[in-house]
């Protein structure tokens, strides 16, 4: 199937039915292998056990900035080249984006708690994902505020190319700010500075939440995909019968 | 297994996560059932798109979203 072939929501349907089951077995296999990893994994030198909190923040952090680089790609799907699920997909793929944001909040601020002393530290880093969470809210209600799909597609698809400035910020605020937060410790130059004991747990998980996150993404798809099919039906129902 | 002083904060940080991963898939499956629960509602009552009823006939699979082909079955 040419891409182009998934332009037509139905043929995606028809794609997403076949696909999400194996997707979904595949995330739920992920999962069971990657929490056995991450709850045998040995203690950190330094943090205890308390390390274990970080197979859940670090891939729950990628995927928030994932996310929105995806809703950006999108974004560009939707203002230049007009693509008929662009602004599906980045529409179903904000509330998830904005769940693992809210995630990675939580998780480093409990993981803060006994490693910092403090929940909350309005460093650069914190600060820049807390900015991105409430840019998700903010799309969010941008989708909800406008009824036309279309017209709400291309201002979100702004709002989201202007936001998607905060991921370099997110990802570089350790580097060019003093803060808190640990630098770069598994994607910098140099190699990785966790030991493989821990790495590969890390790595698991990682790939757990992604597959999660692509299969929840799928099937808010092709609700949404079913939603607009209704949304047209309801439209043309209520033009027939004031037409009559 | 000993989680050691801070276990406390690595049940809760799990049991967060949880708690938000499976409001996500029961927030889209209930979503699907309810678009399901519509398109069925409105094919039994006769709404249909043009080009559906063609392809049927024709024995076609359905194609994009609807559009001005639209059309509601006459009773």
């Amino acid at each position: 199937m040419a891409l182009i072939d998934l332009a037509n929501p139905a043929r995606f349907r028809a794609l997403a039915d076949s696909i999400l089951p194996w997707l979904g077995a595949a995330t739920v296999v992920a999962f069971a292998f990657a929490l056995e990893q991450a709850f045998f994994a040995p203690d950190d030198y330094q943090q205890g056990a308390t390390v274990k909190i970080m197979f859940l923040h670090a891939p729950v952090a990628w995927l928030s900035m994932m996310a929105w680089g995806l809703m950006s790609m999108a974004a560009l799907g939707t203002l230049v080249w007009r693509h008929p699920l662009a602004d599906v997909a980045a529409k179903t793929a904000a509330p998830l984006g904005a769940a693992f944001t809210l995630l990675c909040l939580i998780t480093g601020s409990l993981w803060g708690r006994p490693m910092w002393g403090t929940y909350w530290v309005w460093d650069a880093r914190l600060t820049s994902e807390l900015v991105l969470f409430l840019m998700y809210l903010g799309v969010i209600a941008l989708w909800r505020t406008i009824d036309d799909p279309g017209r709400a597609a291309r201002a979100a698809a702004v709002l989201t190319l202007v936001g998607a400035l905060d991921l370099p910020i997110i990802k570089f605020s350790v580097d060019w700010w003093n803060t808190l937060h640990q630098p770069a410790s598994v994607f910098r130059v140099g190699g990785s500075t966790i030991d493989l004991s821990l790495l590969l747990p890390l790595f698991v998980m990682a790939i757990a939440f992604t597959l999660l996150f692509f299969t929840l993404h799928l099937a808010a798809m092709r609700n949404e995909i079913m939603r607009r099919r209704v949304r047209t039906l309801l439209m043309m129902q209520a033009d027939a019968a004031g037409g009559h | 297994m000993d989680l050691g002083p801070h276990a406390a904060f690595i049940v809760v940080a799990y049991g967060v996560a949880a708690t938000v991963v499976a409001a996500m898939i029961a927030w889209i499956v209930l979503d699907h059932r309810q678009q399901l629960r519509h398109l069925a509602d409105l094919e039994a009552r006769g709404v249909t798109r043009r080009s559906e009823r063609t392809a049927n006939l024709s024995g076609k699979i359905e194609s994009g979203f609807p559009t001005e082909h639209t059309t509601i079955s006459p009773p």
